[in-house]
């Protein structure tokens, strides 16, 4: 058995890892790109939002890498991405491509049904031995994150432009050798410390923005065109609502991005009072949040016509009215341009430099 | 005292829930206003409140909603979260009330959770709350509970919510999508109404019985979450299978999110069944009369082609 899965920003490492304590052989797809984009667009349904189409140009590209078995997420609704997984293996078949697929469904839906997808990916193993392999590798997840959320923040003090890249890509070298929760422990703090090193200009007038909106959006840098490097490389310190291990275990007392689950959905719940599916509840707490904690604007990305994050932006003007923070929303689909959207960013960062009177924020913001 | 008016916009669940919500309320002892059919200025109205990425239908609710502010003391405006226990609606239904109440004129919104995941005790509960602010007597609103109840058990009979009219049966055309744009004229662009003056048996997703919808869907391979777009292609699914129609007419909103991957599965089954055509129309607020009636013609002619030419061989 060959598995393949689709790209999401870091969560292929995290995969690799996984994979290789199953035992299992794991064959990574391309990294995204136009040509993911263009098969996915080609294939997949006209109406269908852009990652579903992403994420299917890596499904057929790792086929022709020589997988033979797809590993997808699966869902209860009310989102569509719990669908998304029978439609991409009908269009795939459609289209002629042999294989077969294990879905995975979330932990929340019972975790019988989740172990039950790794027990057939690795049948020998019993389930306490699945439980703790998923446990160290979720580990590895929250490592990664905090690398990510660290160079989010650092980025814009780094002293030398690309300087805080090039540390983390050295700090993920790091994780990506550790194998025992120890040695995982162990290289999480020499990867942290790689990006401390890193020397920085503290001087530096800084803007603090908070990224919130669609996971898949937010997680990988080809759909939102690495806005987060840009942004950091334009001396924004910059704060993302959603991190792999939230999104793999948003239940769970998440401690990446600094606030529980519970607590989100409680801020939000005085403007969207339920649950809307995928992180349209989240998106209103996420902006609340940032305005509580001084961040100078908001950006909200999701992919066009995706549901839960529409509901959010029919909600989010009067949040940010009574909040008192500004917003930027970026709805991105396969027509999107790099160009088109940096001079919206542009733009923004201006207006959010003018209502500081010209002078962004001088004192060094909280690091983890 | 003047009685409470209640306004019900005339837009998306209405026409699955209006017999139960007007009961209810006229029975508590409020006065019912529904807002009037879509037009113009209401469809204007709510493309320039509504956020521009949704999908048309609820941009037209947004502005059936503006149209009763000045109206009544209320506009009602239910959270369907879940209708039936292992399914979800459109994720638009969860977020509504939250949505219309986020306008800077919002007008005051009386609202309720529908969740049939939960026990029933706790709609009973929001009920009697609902109905409190207009009648305090617990007795009165249980009687209107029941009497709207008795209104669905009528509607659910009658089946169809298309007004009975003589066909020739020269030609059967299945219409499926939602009935929020079926229904709507003004929306759909009258289609029904064309259909009609051409004597076409026209048959909808109300003339399958649930049972049907429930072992067709049964053999896909993983049961769809969303309960009215499960009856959407549970009705085709039916109609192609017993070939109980000469054509099916599929109509879907542009950026409807269900209906993207619902579409998929239809036009799936429709390849397996190539001898009952089916066209998928998609509709958003630039959709063009002139396009869409030639499509339309167009397919009827080919059903009509198609139907002499067997009774020919």
């Amino acid at each position: 058995m060959k598995v393949t899965a689709p790209q999401m920003g870091l969560l292929q490492i995290l995969l690799e890892d996984l994979f290789e304590r199953l035992g299992v052989e794991f064959i990574s797809a391309p990294e995204s790109s136009e040509e993911a984009l263009e098969i996915g667009s080609r294939l997949g349904p006209e109406l269908a939002c852009l990652p579903l189409k992403i994420t299917l140009g890596n499904f057929v590209q790792g086929l022709e890498k020589g997988a033979d078995t797809l590993v997808m997420a699966g869902g209860f609704g009310p989102c569509r991405f719990g669908y998304y997984g029978q439609i991409q293996q009908l269009i795939m078949r459609r289209a002629g491509y042999k294989f077969n697929t294990i879905t995975i469904e979330p932990p929340i839906g019972g975790l019988n049904k989740f172990v039950a997808a790794f027990k057939k990916l690795c049948p020998g193993k019993n389930t306490y031995q699945l439980y703790q392999f998923i446990r160290t590798s979720f580990l590895k997840a929250q490592a990664i994150d905090f690398v990510e959320k660290k160079s989010l923040q650092l980025r814009a003090y780094e002293a030398q432009k690309g300087s805080v890249s090039k540390a983390k890509k050295r700090a993920l070298k790091i994780l990506g050798g550790a194998q025992t929760r120890a040695e995982i422990e162990e290289a999480k703090n020499a990867a942290l410390e790689e990006l401390d090193n890193v020397a920085l200009d503290l001087s530096r007038e800084v803007l603090r923005v908070g990224l919130m909106g669609e996971f898949y959006l937010l997680l990988e840098p080809f759909a939102n065109f690495d806005i987060e490097e840009y942004l950091g490389h334009e001396h924004i310190y910059l704060e993302r609502g959603v991190y792999i291990s939230d999104w793999i275990s948003p239940s769970a007392k998440n401690k990446v991005f600094g606030l529980p689950h519970k607590e989100i959905v409680k801020t939000a719940s005085p403007y969207l009072g339920h649950f809307v599916g995928g992180e349209g509840q989240p998106t209103i707490g996420h902006a609340i949040h940032f305005a509580g904690e001084g961040f100078d604007g908001v950006i909200h990305l999701y992919p066009f016509t995706c549901m839960p994050e529409i509901i959010a932006d029919g909600i989010l003007p009067k949040v940010i009215k009574e909040h008192d923070i500004s917003l930027l929303t970026l709805v991105i689909d396969e027509q999107s341009g790099r160009a088109g959207l940096i001079t919206r960013l542009e733009a923004f960062i201006d207006l959010l430099k003018s209502r500081r009177g010209g002078a962004g924020r001088r004192e060094l913001c909280k690091v983890i | 005292m003047s009685r409470i008016k209640i306004g019900i916009p005339r837009a998306l669940l209405y026409y699955k829930q209006y017999p139960f919500w007007q009961t209810f309320f006229e029975k508590v002892g409020a006065e019912v206003i529904v807002s009037g059919e879509t037009n113009a200025q209401i469809l204007n109205t709510g493309l320039e409140v509504a956020p521009s990425e949704i999908c048309l239908p609820v941009k037209v609710f947004y502005g059936h909603t503006l149209s009763l502010s000045e109206k009544c003391d209320y506009v009602f405006i239910p959270r369907v979260v879940s209708v039936e226990k292992e399914a979800y609606t459109c994720p638009k239904f969860l977020g509504l009330p939250d949505m219309l109440r986020a306008l800077p004129n919002a007008p005051a919104i009386l609202s309720i959770d529908m969740n049939a995941k939960k026990k029933r005790r706790y709609f009973y509960q929001s009920l009697l709350k609902l109905g409190s602010t207009i009648n305090k007597n617990p007795v009165a609103i249980l009687k209107a509970y029941k009497a709207a109840q008795k209104a669905m058990e009528i509607f659910h009979r009658n089946k169809s919510l298309l007004p009975p009219f003589e066909a020739n049966n020269n030609l059967k055309i299945g219409i499926v999508g939602h009935p929020y744009n079926i229904y709507d004229p003004y929306i759909s662009l009258d289609f029904l109404s064309r259909l009609k003056r051409q004597k076409i048996n026209i048959q909808t997703l109300e003339n399958v019985p649930a049972d049907c919808i429930e072992t067709q869907t049964a053999s896909l391979a993983k049961p769809i979450f969303w309960t009215y777009e499960k009856e959407v292609v549970g009705t085709v699914m039916h109609w192609l299978r017993t070939k109980a129609v000469d054509g099916v007419i599929y109509l879907l909103a542009f950026a409807c999110g269900p209906d993207s991957m619902m579409q998929v599965l239809i036009e799936e089954e429709a390849r397996k069944h190539p001898e009952v055509p089916l066209m998928s129309i998609v509709i958003d607020e630039h959709s063009g009369e002139a396009g869409f009636l030639t499509r339309l013609e167009a397919f009827t002619d080919m059903l009509n082609l198609k139907k002499a030419k067997m009774a020919r061989a």
